[in-house]
């Protein structure tokens, strides 16, 4: 490494940077500093202009005002592949790489070792895993990308970008679906970079592996700069008060003052009710006023058993009874017409309907359950938009905005108002803080607790043990696509989910409790 | 929505603005009009009258492609109602008539709704079948003859007036309304468009997505059989191998221009049959000019093409680059 670069003059520096789209303010003169050898975090909820201004840096978007200087250079490049050739490379959430080809070919698209116009093959594989090896994965790199696990293909997307010659790398959200194992090797890799004079820029949720692998923190709020500081010298309170310019209100001993148990009617039960191949016979019973958490690992059956519950999927064994009737499940249609709502996972495919308009979002399903004969007409759809983008601050504030151009947290608060206003009695929550900023997460966990106090009936399913044991009144932990647990009361902790998740498998059934 | 029109439109409204004003230079008499034994005649009336099969298609199209569809069979269909048309014309009123064919244009929509919605198949190739199979079953009905009528009834639908307009004109504009009425005026349009737009989240928002896509089938085979009895009825007779050949393209085209995506989703009804009259317009001004008629698809091709740069956002964001720069000059 010749004459490495002192390591207080800026690699990268973003000055004065604005961004509109149309009349909303994205970016409005945003400084940002980024050093060789630093791992940089840049944070901020949902819409506070952080992807804006990863896609403004790079080239994606052409931005309004400011300027970007590389190594002291001033660039511009006009497209995310300009950027990358100028020495920055963006590796985003879901990896843009091509699944169907092998490793080695991703890992050398558009640059292929060729001998007389012929791709050499084996050249190619060498070379892929000597690459590779430098990033401790050892793995066939004839296979196709897609087959293997989305850490993996994360890996290939960063040593790409490296052997690219980049001088920048940024990672956004790169940790969102990997294991905390994959984590560590991640992390292991951004150190080993970062040794080499790479300067990395880290946008994560997590405020933990943030502490954990960043030096400094630069965060973001409403499209402006908030503040740049060192990461070993800023209290997390600190950091969550620049986050969210608030303080976050208390969510933990909400939950210690409602949980005293308190008999409750029952809303809707499932009685031996199951589906062969899918998720085997379960009885839950759903209770006005009560939120129920559905803890497991990936794959146990949760999302499973929601949609079952909902009826997006058809139980071929038990019954489903409605405030004490019988009920068929059979469609989304069925579960609707019976006061249910449903919030999948995969906001995007399942959730939202990208082109049409925030307003057409959120009356969707109320219009779907009046049916075709009874329109809402265009006066009680605005009223009915306004009225709930005012209650869970949806932003920006416009219901005629088509909603596939909000943040995340805000479609989610978006799809919450789709099933709000049909007035349910309850509802399923799948995943729903996942993606989404520590404001907003607040504030979705806030308005579960308010719901229920409302008696609505809610099963929430969530990844973050921490989160359920935080607003569930019973927790029914699931293991290999069956309920094999149902803890109450004193028995909700973190200690006994993972207990019940990782006890042995002899005890499975629990067909006679009831 | 209607307040949205005039912005959506722009591009559809300039297009046929230039389009007639060129046919008036190649026809200085194509704006003129007169009133003869209580009919409008003149070039304008002509555009109206020879676009309203296509502008009928477009009615059902459009509906369809917004639920992110296509349907390769209306022609066929136009075949099939045309024929049964010509061949109970003379033997029965016009009531049993026109429910008979409109009836089999229901049936062909049901058909390719069952394909589509029921079984799963995809759009093109369930209604490619009816767009093969249909062009045989006008021929079966009409025994590979070219079937002629004389009911003055059916005589009158084809080239009658009504306030001075040609019948056609009329229902065309009648069955404009009255799918607007009926679309826009319950929730089927937002239905239609959540459907189109994502068809996994509406069925999960409880939208019956399966009920959407038949009925637009349906609906678009009923449109495709009235175009083909106004057809049939406009010459006195059914022939089934050329009623309504290739007109499927021309709706499609019509939709297109209309602004409608081909990936589903938000519709405009006015706009789609704006975009046959833009077809339409052409038509006749090339055959008014004295061109060969084998330039009106180059013509065509052309106009789509521009229409088409007009509603592209990457365009138009080059439109503007340009107009920056000239600014700059100045």
């Amino acid at each position: 490494m010749e004459n490495s670069p002192d390591p207080a003059s800026p690699l990268l520096e973003v000055r004065g940077i604005s961004k509109s789209f149309g009349a909303v303010r994205a970016l409005q003169e945003v400084d940002f500093t980024l050093r060789a050898g630093e791992i940089h975090a840049l944070l901020g909820e949902n819409g506070a202009g952080k992807s804006t201004l990863i896609k403004v840096v790079t080239g994606v978007f052409p931005r309004d005002a400011g300027v970007v200087r590389l190594g002291g250079e001033e660039v511009a490049p006009r497209s995310a592949k300009a950027a990358l050739q100028a020495g920055i490379a963006t590796v985003y959430q879901e990896v843009n790489l091509l699944p169907n080809l092998s490793v080695a070919q991703n890992l050398f698209l558009d640059r292929q070792p060729m001998r007389f116009g012929i791709v050499r093959d084996g050249e190619m594989r060498r070379r892929a895993k000597t690459l590779l090896a430098d990033f401790g994965l050892d793995i066939d790199v004839s296979a196709p990308l897609g087959s293997y696990s989305v850490a993996v293909q994360h890996v290939t997307a960063i040593a790409r970008a490296v052997d690219l010659s980049a001088r920048v790398l940024i990672l956004d959200e790169p940790t969102a679906s990997l294991d905390r194992h994959e984590v560590e090797i991640l992390f292991g890799i951004m150190r080993q970079l970062a040794g080499r004079g790479i300067g990395i820029v880290f946008v994560s949720h997590f405020l933990d592996q943030v502490y954990e692998i960043s030096d400094r923190i630069t965060v973001l709020r409403n499209g402006r700069l908030v503040g740049e500081r060192e990461t070993a010298s800023l209290p997390r309170i600190e950091l969550i008060r620049m986050m969210l310019g608030r303080e976050l209100a208390e969510t933990t001993s909400v939950r210690a003052a409602t949980r005293e148990p308190q008999p409750r009617e029952i809303c809707a039960s499932f009685e031996n009710y199951g589906k062969s191949g899918y998720v085997a016979p379960f009885n839950l019973e759903l209770r006005h006023g009560e939120v129920v958490g559905l803890a497991g690992l990936l794959g146990s059956g949760r999302t499973e058993t929601a949609r079952l519950v909902f009826g997006a999927e058809r139980a071929d064994r038990g019954q489903a009874k409605v405030e004490g009737a019988p009920v068929r499940l059979h469609s989304p249609r069925d579960g609707v017409r019976h006061g249910f709502g449903y919030c999948p996972e995969e906001r995007k495919t399942d959730g939202i309907v990208a082109e049409l308009s925030v307003r057409e979002n959120i009356v969707l399903a109320l219009q779907a359950k009046r049916g075709l004969h009874r329109p809402l007409s265009r006066r009680e759809q605005d009223e009915i938009a306004r009225r709930y983008v005012k209650m869970l601050d949806i932003r920006p504030p416009d219901p005629d905005r088509p909603v596939g151009l909000l943040s995340g947290g805000n479609q989610q608060k978006v799809l919450l108002a789709r099933w709000l206003a049909t007035s349910p009695r309850l509802l399923v929550l799948d995943e729903p803080t996942r993606g989404i900023d520590v404001g907003a997460h607040a504030e979705i966990i806030r308005l579960i607790r308010e719901l229920c106090d409302d008696g609505l009936s809610l099963l929430v399913i969530s990844s973050e043990l921490d989160e359920i044991v935080t607003y569930s009144d019973r927790v029914v932990v699931l293991r290999d696509r069956a309920h094999i647990e149902e803890l109450a009361g004193e028995a909700i902790d973190v200690g006994n989910i993972l207990a019940a998740i990782a006890a042995d498998g002899a005890a499975i059934a629990h067909e006679g409790r009831a | 929505m209607t307040a949205l029109l005039p912005r959506r439109g722009l591009a559809q409204i300039l297009a046929l603005i230039v389009i007639l004003a060129v046919d008036r230079v190649v026809s200085p008499q194509f704006f003129d009009l007169r009133l003869q034994d209580g009919r409008l005649f003149g070039s304008l009336i002509d555009v109206l009258n020879r676009g309203t099969p296509v502008a009928l298609l477009s009615l059902g199209m459009v509906l369809v492609i917004a639920t992110r569809g296509i349907d390769l069979s209306v022609g066929a269909i136009m075949a099939i109602s045309g024929a049964i048309a010509a061949s109970l014309a003379d033997s029965h009123g016009l009531p049993v008539v026109l429910a008979a064919a409109l009836g089999a244009g229901l049936v062909c929509g049901l058909w390719n709704g069952f394909l589509v919605a029921v079984l799963g198949m995809q759009p093109i190739v369930a209604t490619l079948i009816l767009m093969v199979a249909g062009r045989g079953i006008a021929q079966l009905i009409t025994e590979g003859r070219i079937v002629t009528f004389s009911s003055p009834d059916l005589v009158w639908l084809g080239n009658g007036a009504i306030l001075g307009l040609p019948v056609p004109v009329a229902i065309a504009l009648g069955m404009l309304i009255l799918t607007g009425a009926v679309v826009r005026g319950s929730a089927l349009g937002l239905l239609i468009e959540a459907t189109g737009g994502n068809a996994r989240a509406s069925e999960l928002a409880g939208v019956g997505t399966r009920a959407m896509i038949l009925s637009v089938y349906v609906w678009c085979g009923v449109c495709a059989a009235l175009a083909g009895v106004i057809a049939a009825a406009d010459i006195m007779g059914a022939d089934a191998n050329n009623a309504g050949l290739w007109l499927e393209l021309d709706a499609i085209l019509a939709v297109v221009i209309g602004g409608t995506s081909l990936f589903g989703g938000r519709f405009s009804l006015v706009l789609a049959v704006l975009g046959a009259l833009i077809i339409q317009t052409m038509n006749t001004g090339i055959l008014l000019s004295g061109y060969p008629p084998e330039f009106n698809l180059l013509v065509k091709a052309v106009v789509v093409l521009a229409v088409l740069l007009l509603q592209s956002p990457k365009f138009s964001g080059l439109a503007g680059i340009a107009a920056r720069l000239r600014r700059t000059k100045a």
